[in-house]
């Protein structure tokens, strides 16, 4: 039996306070003049009309989460010996994201194939994706720094979603997707709502058509390779950023930790936080070797990743889902998008130079 | 309480079972994990390595250095440099630590069996190579010529010095050391290690270079080791990159696609010449 249930934009903040008796619920929510998405607080509201500005991401990987605690015991007679608990801190309880967009439900995916992935599963993260569910709001357009569909994916895009929402007036269509995604919608008291499919269909179609046509930055991994050694190319690329990593802190798709240790006293934790690539101190030696020194580097490292490194090692998949956060809040405007057309201009006309050699 | 998957980020407790000063700035640890059964049931191969952590300091990354074919203990050689590595310094026997191992590949061992090996190392770049080298020296028959170059900054900065006197004694192999600031009482080299590595000359017929040290001195001994002749097959290196996850997650050690943590850290010179250059 397919699910489809229709979501009158006032009964959605009431239900979602009843879901967080049983979900620790999250969405996006107004904070000032920006929109993050966070724990759903019913005085808080919700706010669907643009995208977050911070990613979902911190739902299954927060910024800052504890990996054990330990505490150290000594004996009080000799030898004096001391022993040392571990004490792991998995995760527990169902989360709800509600008001994710496409992109940061496929950036969901991107985390996957890192954190379950078939040889290594991180067990915190499985814990909380295996506990989540993802009821995404299609687009109903693409705002001026979004390029979703020249990185593979769409304004209507479904993937990694269990429930997808498609705007109607005064409501939405929420259609599930995945056995979760029934789950959620069959307790619902919401209007059923199959009938509605074909329209919702329409409005998405509608959607798509106004998505232009432009270059697609898939299918680049294996030509951008050329350009790793032109370390010219990428001083330019980066002259003008700070090195600040408001990019990386805002990407759905950027996943990179640290690891540290949190003493008090005789007991303490071991915690994770994200960390950020476009740092000098990110990979900063002990002995002051560097082997990232300049930004170049970074910058290298960080388009590389995104447009490069992770689709050669995951199914020509980009690590960028095109959401335009990078773009929108970098303190200097750099443009992703861009530095990723040029580099593949950069990188054909190397080709196009070394076939004449 | 078990945890299901696995949970790659919880150090085995472990006894350092004894501490060996080898010189001012390196001390060798032989520990022995608490937990018997893992204890008994752990196995690595030579090249890979160890996350250890001084629990409540932090975790760094180690190549296990005690050779496979010997069980009782783990052994690891650390060079003080910094925050975790003073720390760990200030351990004895009875202390415990956190070990999660083993991460990583391993030298190619496999496939250098018939072939003449060539180790050149510098500092205490000296710990990985010793665990392959002592593998080596346990199948000696199995191998053809070894010839080890072993650098350091001056005579009491050299490691391992209780074996690098029976290494060169022994009439299978052929040691030469060198140091870049010699004292009176020094009977061998004073000169750099890829100067030296050219004065001796090692034939690449047949053979593999496998080199470990300082990222200055491994470049300018894989040029050396190209102009003696040896091809981008037969240079392997181990490769230090700072590392977190220690299993191809957090995103700390990659050089392009691929992780150190994982895909190395060992490498052929091959393989790393298809990556950026982010030694
Ligand atoms: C694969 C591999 C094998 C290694 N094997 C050995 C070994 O057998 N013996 C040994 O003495 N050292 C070895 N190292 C280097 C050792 O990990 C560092 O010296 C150590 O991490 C320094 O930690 P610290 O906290 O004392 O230094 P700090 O400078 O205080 O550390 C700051 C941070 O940088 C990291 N870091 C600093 N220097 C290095 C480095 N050279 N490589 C990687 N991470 C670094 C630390 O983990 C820490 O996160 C190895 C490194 C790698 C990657
Ligand atoms: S947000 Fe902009 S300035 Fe800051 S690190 Fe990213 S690209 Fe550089
Ligand atoms: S790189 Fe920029 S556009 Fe791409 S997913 Fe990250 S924040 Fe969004
Ligand atoms: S150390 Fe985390 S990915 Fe290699």
């Amino acid at each position: 039996m397919s699910t489809a249930r229709f979501l009158k934009a006032r009964d959605i903040a009431p239900w979602l306070e009843e879901l967080g008796r049983e979900y620790t619920v999250l969405a996006p929510t107004r904070h000032g003049d920006t929109v993050v998405f966070r724990e759903f607080e019913p005085e808080r509201g919700i706010e669907l009309d643009r995208l977050s500005t911070t990613p979902a991401k911190k739902a299954l990987l927060p910024p800052c989460e504890t990996l054990f605690e330990y505490a150290t015991t000594k004996t009080d007679t000799p030898p004096y010996r001391t022993s040392i608990e571990l004490r792991p801190t998995l995760p527990e309880g169902k989360i709800l994201l509600f008001g994710t967009r496409p992109c940061d439900a496929r950036a969901m995916q991107i985390f996957d194939r890192v954190y379950d992935g078939e040889q290594v599963k991180d067990p915190y993260y499985t814990a909380r994706r295996n506990a989540a569910t993802i009821v995404t709001l299609a687009c109903s357009g693409q705002a001026g720094t979004c390029f979703c569909d020249r990185v593979g994916g769409s304004p209507v895009d479904a993937t990694g979603s269990d429930v997808l929402l498609t705007p109607l007036k005064a409501g939405y269509v929420a259609e599930a997707l995945t056995e979760k995604g029934m789950e959620l919608m069959r307790d619902t008291a919401f209007m059923k709502a199959d009938g509605l499919r074909q329209e919702a269909l329409n409005v998405r179609n509608r959607i798509l058509e106004e998505v232009p046509e432009r270059t697609s930055f898939l299918d680049m991994e294996r030509n951008l390779l050329s350009l790793f050694g032109d370390l010219g190319f990428w001083d330019k690329t980066a002259e003008s950023c700070l090195s600040c990593g408001a990019c990386t802190y805002l990407c759905p798709t950027c996943y990179c930790f640290n690891i540290t240790d949190e003493p008090h006293g005789d007991s303490g934790k071991r915690i994770r936080t994200w960390d950020n690539c476009m740092s000098s101190q990110f990979t900063l030696e002990g002995s002051g070797h560097n082997p990232r020194p300049t930004k170049a580097h970074r910058m290298r490292n960080r388009i590389g990743h995104k447009f490069s490194y992770y689709p050669q090692l995951h199914d020509k998949t980009l690590a960028c889902v095109g959401c335009g956060r990078c773009i929108s809040n970098c303190p200097v405007s750099f443009d992703i998008r861009n530095a990723v057309a040029c580099a593949i201009q950069h990188a054909a006309a190397n080709a196009q130079e070394h076939a004449h050699d | 309480m078990t945890s299901n998957p696995p949970n790659v980020y919880l150090p085995d407790m472990a006894t350092i079972q004894e501490v060996i000063q080898e010189t001012p700035a390196i001390k060798t640890f032989r520990v022995t994990l608490n937990n018997a059964d893992r204890m008994q049931a752990f196995s690595f191969e030579p090249g890979q390595v160890g996350q250890l952590s001084v629990i409540g300091v932090g975790e760094s990354t180690f190549v296990i250095n005690s050779p496979p074919t010997r069980k009782e203990y783990l052994q690891f050689s650390v060079m003080k440099v910094g925050e975790l590595t003073s720390r760990l310094h200030t351990l004895k026997a009875g202390d415990q630590i956190g070990v999660r191992a083993p991460l990583g590949n391993a030298f190619p061992y496999d496939s250098m069996r018939g072939r003449d090996i060539v180790f050149v190392g510098g500092g205490i770049g000296m710990a990985p190579l010793r665990t392959l080298l002592l593998y080596m020296l346990d199948n000696r028959a199995e191998y053809g010529k070894i010839t080890l170059l072993y650098g350091a900054r001056s005579p009491h900065d050299m490691a391992f010095s209780y074996e690098v006197e029976e290494w060169l004694q022994r009439d299978d192999m052929h040691t030469v050391l060198t140091v870049d600031n010699g004292t009176p009482e020094w009977q061998h080299k004073v000169g750099l290690i890829p100067n030296i590595l050219k004065e001796i000359g090692p034939s690449p017929e047949n053979a593999v270079a496998v080199t470990c040290g300082p990222p200055i001195m491994i470049k300018f001994t894989v040029q050396a080791l190209q102009e003696l002749g040896f091809g981008d097959e037969q240079i392997v290196t181990t490769l230090e990159k700072r590392m977190k996850c220690g299993v191809g997650i957090c995103g700390r050690c990659n050089i392009g696609s691929s992780y150190v943590c994982k895909d190395g850290p060992v490498y052929t010179l091959a393989q790393l010449k298809e990556l950026p250059g982010e030694m």
